[in-house]
């Protein structure tokens, strides 16, 4: 078997069953990235001989666990103890974290092997990666055009198969949107599922990391490893965890509604994810389902909402990049507070440095009622939109995006519409329920497109069996990129 | 468009922000910042009067533990990323006196 051309459930099975090594699965990625990231640029760096030196006690039963052997591509804003976490930022290009995320631990205690960290936009701010200032990544489909972001370059890394699996993490969109813009699965649990305990912080109140793979089974396993509640993080829910991948392989769910909501249905979405939807609806009909037509009248206010919410958490937890603790300094400073600002003015880069300003702006005494209590407030509506939705529906199916990937420097000069391609994706992290996108098959032009389904608070194992439905349907999550060379 | 924030206000973000930016950067975030806050006047248009603000998605309160010292990171893992250093503190340029940083 090729290692690289599997899922990860069927990976790990034929790690397990001693069909394949752990070496040479590890060795088969190693190479595929040597020859092709290259031209993707998903990695930032990868730890060739930290990978092998444990795929070698996978195979002398030294690691064991269910997801001994499986390498896993992780988001460069999750600290490890090995290597550096750069968040794509000039401030953090030399830094070495003194403790590894939870959600890695615990990846690397279930025996999985973390290959190298992935590229994303600086700070995970941004819906192309064009945001890093280590480079952009290509969209394996096309590499002319943007894999999505924040997450790209895990995204990028499972569509171009350097990893069956990846961690992303989603602040208003950044798991869902590349994984629908790389043709890969990708999945943000409810808020607190995963403890952020390692995941450097940009907006704390939606924040959430989550998987990228290339089926529902196996974002269900790889749920299984992460989640859980953690002292270390006083948000993470302390909530009895479900089996997702048990949950997952009894199969089908009886009784089903599925919600459609015309604010996700806009006649601005490309034609090719209006068709998605309406294949989607099809799949669930004939599966025997229920659909109901559900209302979330303050969709269309997300967008703002969103982008006072995040940007005033953000101008809080950067302030943290002082030059002093740890990160770039600049050289010859005035004083202490020239040492500051101009540390960070060399350090941030424009799209970061354009976000503090907006977070300071909402929170400053004269526009925070009008900005900040004002966004807090439809947030509320907003939630309170999904709860009466979910009353009446078990998921809600719509678009994870309103089009395929863009070209590379389409967007990036225009900050406002680079926002607006969050449309689909931030009132899940603005409410905390959890989202999954999944492959729809491909535009005309050869190009992924991606459905979405919300389901209610906690409910992410239903909300994986679900998705399974429309997956088992219509194989889209087959469709591979072909490669370049 | 009316102009939303001039560059006056977008100066004493800066500062605020700790950010020492150019004048072509003042000028630049000054018309972004402007039409990014001209989209969100947006929330203007509901009524919010009766709505309780939500800070978090799941309207958590305090989270207690037991008070237990545990192991934290030591003196040379604390210090390990900083640019400059003089153990076991940080060092930093001279802040009181001439160069008051006021």
């Amino acid at each position: 078997m090729n290692p690289c051309s599997t899922t990860l459930t069927q990976l790990r099975d034929a790690i397990a069953k001693g069909e394949i090594s752990a070496v040479q699965t590890a060795q088969a990625y190693l190479d595929r990235i040597a020859l092709h990231d290259p031209t993707i640029h998903a990695f930032h760096e990868t730890y060739n001989e930290r990978t092998l030196e444990r795929a070698q006690q996978v195979d002398d039963g030294k690691i064991t666990g269910p997801l001994a052997g499986v390498p896993i591509a992780i988001k460069d804003n999750l600290c490890t103890t090995f290597g550096r976490t750069t968040c794509s930022s000039k401030i953090l290009d030399n830094f070495q974290a003194p403790y590894t995320a939870t959600a890695v631990a615990k990846l690397e205690a279930a025996g999985a092997i973390v290959l190298g960290k992935t590229n994303m936009d600086e700070f995970a701010m941004g819906s192309s990666t064009e945001n890093s200032a280590r480079g952009m990544t290509a969209n394996p489909w096309d590499t002319t055009r943007v894999p999505g972001g924040s997450s790209g370059g895990s995204a990028a890394a499972v569509a171009a198969d350097f990893a069956p699996g990846a961690l992303g993490s989603d602040t208003g969109g950044s798991i869902r949107q590349p994984a629908a813009l790389c043709g890969v699965v990708g999945m943000k649990p409810t808020y607190g599922r995963i403890s952020r305990y390692g995941l450097v912080a940009f907006a704390s109140s939606l924040d959430q990391i989550g998987p990228f793979c290339r089926s529902v089974e196996d974002a269900a396993l790889l749920l299984d490893a992460i989640t859980g509640h953690d002292p270390l993080d006083s948000t993470s829910l302390n909530e009895p965890v479900p089996e997702h991948y048990k949950t997952v392989r009894q199969g089908t769910p009886k009784n089903l509604r599925i919600g459609l909501a015309k604010q996700y249905m806009s006649d601005a979405n490309d034609p090719a994810l209006t068709k998605a939807v309406e294949q989607a609806i099809e799949v669930y009909k004939q599966a025997g389902a229920e659909i109901v037509e559900v209302d979330l009248p303050h969709t269309e206010y997300g967008i703002a909402v969103y982008y006072v919410v995040a940007t005033a958490e953000a101008s809080s937890n950067l302030a943290r990049y002082d030059g002093i603790h740890y990160g770039h300094r600049t050289e010859n400073p005035d004083d202490l507070v020239d040492l500051y600002a101009a540390s960070r003015a060399e350090g941030f880069g424009e799209e970061v440095k354009r976000r503090i300003m907006l977070g300071t702006y909402v929170l400053c005494s004269g526009y925070y009622d009008a900005y900040y209590l004002r966004a807090l407030k439809v947030r509320r509506l907003i939630k309170n939109d999904f709860e009466q939705a979910f009353e009446q529906c078990d998921a809600i199916l719509c678009p994870t995006t309103t089009g395929p990937a863009f070209k590379a420097g389409d967007k990036t000069d225009d900050p406002l519409a680079m926002y607006l391609n969050d449309v689909y994706t931030v009132n899940a992290n603005l409410s905390g329920i959890p989202g999954i996108s999944l492959p729809a098959g491909l535009t005309d032009e050869g190009l992924p497109v991606a459905v979405q389904l919300f389901g209610s608070w906690f409910d992410e194992a239903r909300l994986l069996q679900i998705a399974q439905v429309y997956e088992t349907a219509t194989s889209h999550q087959h469709h591979r990129p072909t490669m370049g060379n | 468009m009316t102009q939303i924030i001039s560059e006056k206000d977008a100066r004493h973000m800066a500062k605020l922000s700790r950010l020492k930016l150019s004048d072509e950067q003042i000028a630049d975030y000054t018309q972004q910042l402007g039409r990014v806050l001209g989209y969100m006047d947006k929330l203007k248009e509901l009524d919010v009067t009766d709505v309780e603000p939500m800070a978090h998605a799941m309207d958590m309160t305090n989270v207690l533990r037991a008070d237990e010292p545990v192991e934290g990171l030591s003196v040379e893992e604390s210090l390990a990323n900083a640019p400059a250093q003089s153990p076991p503190f940080f060092k930093v340029p001279k802040v009181l006196g001439d160069a008051s940083g006021a």
